[in-house]
């Protein structure tokens, strides 16, 4: 049995992360499972929505919000599901528990390795996004970056962590959207309407923003918190 | 454990009797919505006794995180499902209500939506359990049970805004309330608070009385092994 928790070390040093990403993306970058699955998906679902959502003018700018948000959603679990395999199938999370290593430091490398994929992935797709449904950005253009930053975090920080969770489950890859869209929706409200208030170029986004940001604050301090708690629960 | 037990069955459908009197009999009619609004007194005190329930969940996994006992990933899961049989009594509730006054089953106004997540992040975690595998469900579920009601902020703050900016019918109305419908809805709060107490309760020491079954059982196998190991 586990004796109580010891305290978690929260500032990670850079060595292992830096070791940990650069391991993660050499490894993506030779076989792009993740980035090719990713992209495709999310292209489908924008080609499905678009049977369901006619887009037409100005409709088109108040629901793109929403869909483009759906889209990265559905494509980003693709990926956080695939996180911790690799290290499953190598034994590689094993070998982690019992180094010396900071936990947070992977945990971190993860978050880090996802937000980057995710990233490249939104980068191909709203192009996409705009010419399927000739958006026009009616607002504050220079917003949308900050949006996506923000929301995009929002979603790789607290996947990272479920997916760590729903490793010792059944039904692995169904378990992981199931815990993390309830979590996830005050995120998911934030970044779709702060996008739908700047395509319309109506009223301010601010409060959206400053909750995004607070949410990205407290729930990375929670998640580095207990990971440590959670990768050694075996 | 009888005798206890018997009594306190007895004070709990008093005190719920006693506030189904309150409710239907007591309290004034409401002028607008006439008889129907009388369910806002199961909806209002099943919501608050639904938070309470979660919040002791909060405290439970925290606790247990810490100490790593039974006791409290019991008190856990015990709580988290009659809170969600609470909330779930709300979401009916609701509706019901809604359907006479507005003539629609939902509204997604920012009370109702915020119970409907509380509600899907309390069955995940349920659900969570369910499907843990290895032994270390609790420790998981503790987590996830902390991030859950950090979120609750964000979840009320957010649907809140968002339904101020998209104004929605509001169920439970504002204002003021006349002071017998504050004594009916109190006494009705003080009655689910005792049922849930009551219900907690009971579903605890089923929980350890089930693990303690497990534990026994775990225990006659280990030791039927090393005997046959043996001869």
């Amino acid at each position: 049995m586990n004796g109580p928790v010891t305290s978690a070390k929260l500032t990670p040093s850079p060595k292992v992360l830096l070791a940990t990403l650069t391991k993660d993306l050499r490894l993506e970058w030779r076989s792009k499972d993740a980035i090719n699955s990713m992209i495709f998906f999310a292209l489908l679902v924008v080609v499905v929505f678009s049977f369901s959502f006619d887009p037409t003018g100005d409709e088109s700018r108040q629901i793109a919000g929403g869909l483009i948000w759906v889209a990265f959603l559905f494509a980003a679990v693709v990926a956080l599901n695939q996180t911790w395999a690799r290290e499953i199938r190598n034994q590689v999370l094993d070998a982690y528990r019992v180094s010396p290593a900071p936990a947070n430091d992977l945990f971190l490398a993860k978050v880090l390795g996802n937000f980057l994929f995710v990233t490249v992935l939104e980068v191909v797709m709203t192009p996409l996004f705009v010419v399927f449904y000739n958006l026009r950005v009616l607002g504050a253009a220079y917003l949308l970056p900050v949006i996506a930053v923000l929301g995009t975090w929002a979603l790789v920080v607290n996947g990272t962590f479920f997916a760590a969770i729903s490793l010792r489950t059944r039904s692995r890859e169904v378990m992981l959207p199931l815990i993390l869209f309830p979590i996830s929706i005050p995120a998911l409200l934030g970044m779709v309407e702060a996008t739908k208030i700047v395509m319309m170029g109506e009223s301010s986004a601010k409060f959206w923003i400053v909750l995004l940001a607070v949410y990205d604050l407290v729930f990375t301090t929670v998640c580095l918190t207990l990971f440590e708690t959670v990768l050694n629960a075996e | 454990m009888k005798a206890p037990l018997i009594i306190a069955v007895v004070v709990v459908i008093t005190l719920l009797g006693f506030g189904l009197y309150q409710a239907l009999v007591v309290a004034p009619t409401e002028q607008t919505m006439g008889d129907v609004q009388r369910i806002f007194y199961y909806h209002v005190p099943s919501a608050w006794t639904a938070f309470l329930l979660f919040f002791v969940n909060f405290l439970a996994s925290i606790w247990y995180l810490v100490g790593r006992d039974n006791a409290s990933d019991a008190l856990a899961v015990t709580t988290a499902e009659v809170g969600v049989l609470f909330c779930t009594v709300v979401l009916i509730t609701g509706p019901l209500w809604a359907r006479p006054v507005w003539g629609i089953w939902w509204t997604w106004d920012a009370r109702l939506t915020s119970t409907l997540l509380l509600w899907l992040i309390y069955v995940s975690y349920l659900i969570l359990r369910r499907f843990s595998t290895g032994g270390q469900t609790a420790v998981l579920a503790a987590a996830l049970a902390i991030f859950g009601f950090v979120d609750v902020p964000f979840v009320y703050l957010s649907i809140r805004y968002f339904r101020t900016q998209h104004p929605q019918p509001v169920i439970g109305g504002g204002g003021s309330l006349h002071p017998a419908m504050w004594h009916a809805l109190l006494y009705n709060w003080l009655a689910f608070s005792a049922f849930a107490v009551l219900l907690c309760w009971l579903r605890y020491r089923l929980e350890r009385a089930q693990r303690d079954m497990e534990e026994t059982l775990a225990l006659e196998a280990l030791l039927e092994g090393s005997r046959s190991n043996v001869r």
